[in-house]
């Protein structure tokens, strides 16, 4: 073993790398920065921008909802019907909500609304979205079976991301299978 | 993601030119997990002045935590060190390590450069052995030290195991905070062993299931927001995203093809999600599946030429093979449960699922054909397994509970070596970088 020549290409390395080193560095752009995260356990998360709108006051004053707002909806026929585990027909008892949607919707013809198909969290991320959205194109089947005209009619899934219910219990899993019809023009609030 | 160059050359004390790879006496088997981590001796590494010390200090102990995090290498304590004159360009003294039971030594120096710039001359020695293993040098700029001491341990790694490394890699993930019934998800960036991390998007919509191109310079992830659901590609050197274009329903689950020219991906259309693919130059679309059944979830072989993908067309979730033109399709998975995110292994021989059973989700792997399965985890919720670039190691979330924030946890594909990964944030949908250039 010789110390002399290890030596030599120690130092003929770092030329040779030198040299490579320069010329790739020229062909690289600088990216921008991106915003630093802190990992540390004390971080403090930034207030949530949620995606849906704010809940709404279902409780109504002395004169009760306007006809045909939000509101009027969700009293007076219901904004959501239920599935079971993994599941996407309607069930009865949702039959009865439905049949009381597409008749509001009849009476007020300019609202449009959009199914929002929800799961629950036993189930992986992406086969959810898929079962969410034949959730939430059921609903739009007996919805347009009903008389509610298909152009007014948008689906969306949400997966397990939206749950109604944070718990952990069956009646809460069974809350977050859900269909959610949200009026998106026409009514008032 | 800063490009950096990285030069390796070769460092030869006893033969200079072509020495052929000397094979290590204590090589480990990867695939048959741990035995026994093998002590490791992994010093300061020297330097001529304070600063260039201190950052061979810094470089010997990201190079110890990295391969300790791997499971087969237990790094010794300095305290315990006899040797403690050790030069780069000397042989150091078998036996003062051998006394230690020190049966691989890793030595070297740094070095500032007149320009700045950080070089790093390593060995790899075989003490009970005495010989040398690997003598490298590293140069870059002085700020990507860190990266210096991954590629030492991936070389070491590499020396001793004879599979690639993983540890000079990024892992994107889904970074999580808000309340669980209103979830901001920011995509997220980090390091493997948790430094550096940032945030990709700002969180005024969802993020969703990112994936790394092949080249890893891109990220391809699903956006949702309250009225429609996305794909996007991300440039993470020019920070540009790009939708790839509105589709009449849902469009989610997107990965890369290995030669990074297409994207598959599912749509919703009526209720109905089939797999489709889209050719990124010439945005055409093509439709794979047309089952009436869920099928969802593709990855592709390596060779490009087949996807496995999520079907309940039998009547529950399962996982299936098929062509890229939708022929030969057949089912793989017949064990009990639900079996869905099927992750073809980088190196073509495993697929990692997710499988859920008995009120439990389990991370699992099993050969292409569908034999060979084993389960590897079991929680509350365990999903989204992604591939280390050796197909040796994989990432996934889990939430120990309900209501449990989910948390990053790496596992080797032997069912070994489960552990946390270094990001103690709720997180999710985690995709592993290609070894970095």
């Amino acid at each position: 073993m010789s110390l002399i020549t290890s030596s030599n290409a120690l130092k003929f390395a770092a030329v040779l790398g030198a040299a490579a080193a320069l010329s790739a560095c020229a062909s690289h752009p600088k990216p921008p920065e991106p915003a630093p995260v802190a990992s540390t356990p004390g971080y403090t998360p930034g207030p949530p921008s949620d995606t849906r709108p704010p809940p709404r006051e279902v409780a109504s004053g002395p004169t009760g909802p306007i006809p045909g707002s939000t509101q009027d909806f969700v009293i007076s026929a219901g904004d959501r019907v239920y599935f079971d585990y993994d599941q996407y027909a309607v069930r009865n008892d949702g039959r009865s909500v439905l049949d009381k949607q597409a008749a509001w919707l009849q009476r007020y013809p300019q609202v449009a609304v959009r199914i929002e198909g929800n799961c629950d969290e036993r189930g992986t991320r992406e086969y959810n979205f898929a079962l969410g959205a034949r959730r939430a194109d059921s609903i739009k089947t007996y919805l347009i079976a009903h008389g509610v005209s298909a152009a007014r009619i948008t689906t969306i899934s949400y997966g397990k991301e939206r749950p109604l219910d944070d718990g952990s219990s069956e009646d809460a899993m069974a809350k977050n299978r859900n269909g959610h019809t949200a009026l998106t023009s026409g009514a008032g609030n | 993601m800063r490009p950096v160059l990285f030069v390796a050359l070769a460092l030869f004390m006893s033969v200079l030119g072509g020495a052929p790879p000397v094979h290590a006496q204590v090589q480990i088997s990867v695939d048959r997990g741990v035995i026994q981590p093998i002590p490791i001796a992994i010093p300061p590494m020297t330097g001529a002045d304070p600063r260039s010390q201190q950052i061979g200090g810094d470089v010997s102990r990201v190079i110890a935590a990295d391969l300790e995090r791997s499971g087969f290498f237990k790094p010794l304590s300095p305290n315990s060190f006899i040797q403690r004159d050790l030069n780069v360009e000397e042989t150091p003294r078998f036996n003062d390590w051998k006394t230690i039971n020190a049966q691989a030594l890793v030595n070297g120096r740094a070095i500032i450069e007149p320009d700045g710039r950080l070089r790093v001359d390593f060995r790899l020695w075989d003490t009970f052995g005495g010989k040398q293993l690997i003598g490298e040098q590293f140069i870059s700029t002085g700020e990507d030290w860190r990266r210096i001491a991954h590629k030492v341990a991936d070389a070491v790694y590499k020396a001793m195991t004879g599979q690639d490394g993983y540890f000079d890699t990024r892992v994107v993930f889904v970074a999580e905070s808000g309340p669980r019934k209103s979830k901001v998800k920011r995509l997220a960036i980090m390091d493997q062993d948790g430094a550096n991390p940032s945030y990709l998007t700002e969180g005024s919509y969802l993020v969703l299931t990112p994936r790394f191109s092949p080249n890893g310079h891109q990220i391809t992830y699903m956006a949702l927001r309250a009225d429609s659901a996305r794909v996007y590609v991300l440039d993470l050197e020019t920070n540009r995203q790009e939708s790839l274009g509105s589709f009449q329903g849902m469009v989610f689950s997107p990965r890369f093809s290995p030669d990074g020219s297409k994207v598959a991906f599912s749509v919703d259309r009526n209720g109905n999600t089939d797999v489709y693919l889209m050719d990124l130059k010439s945005r055409a679309v093509t439709r794979v599946t047309t089952d009436a059944a869920i099928d969802t979830s593709p990855s592709f072989s390596p060779d490009g030429r087949q996807l496995v993908f999520n079907s309940d067309r039998g009547g529950s979730p399962q996982l299936y093979v098929m062509n890229l033109d939708g022929s030969g399709v057949h089912r793989i998975s017949f064990g009990q449960g639900r079996y869905t995110t099927p992750v073809w292994s980088p190196k073509g021989d495993f697929i990692a699922f997710t499988r859920q059973q008995g009120g439990e989700f389990h991370i699992g792997v099993m050969k292409p054909d569908g034999s060979d399965e084993r389960t590897l985890t079991t929680a509350y919720l365990d999903e989204s397994p992604a591939w280390a670039p050796n197909g040796r190691v994989l990432i996934f979330s889990r939430e120990a509970g309900h209501g449990t924030a989910p948390r990053l946890y790496t596992v080797d594909l032997s069912g070994q070596n489960l552990r946390p990964a270094p990001y103690n944030l709720p997180a999710t949908d985690p995709t592993w970088s290609p070894l970095l250039k």
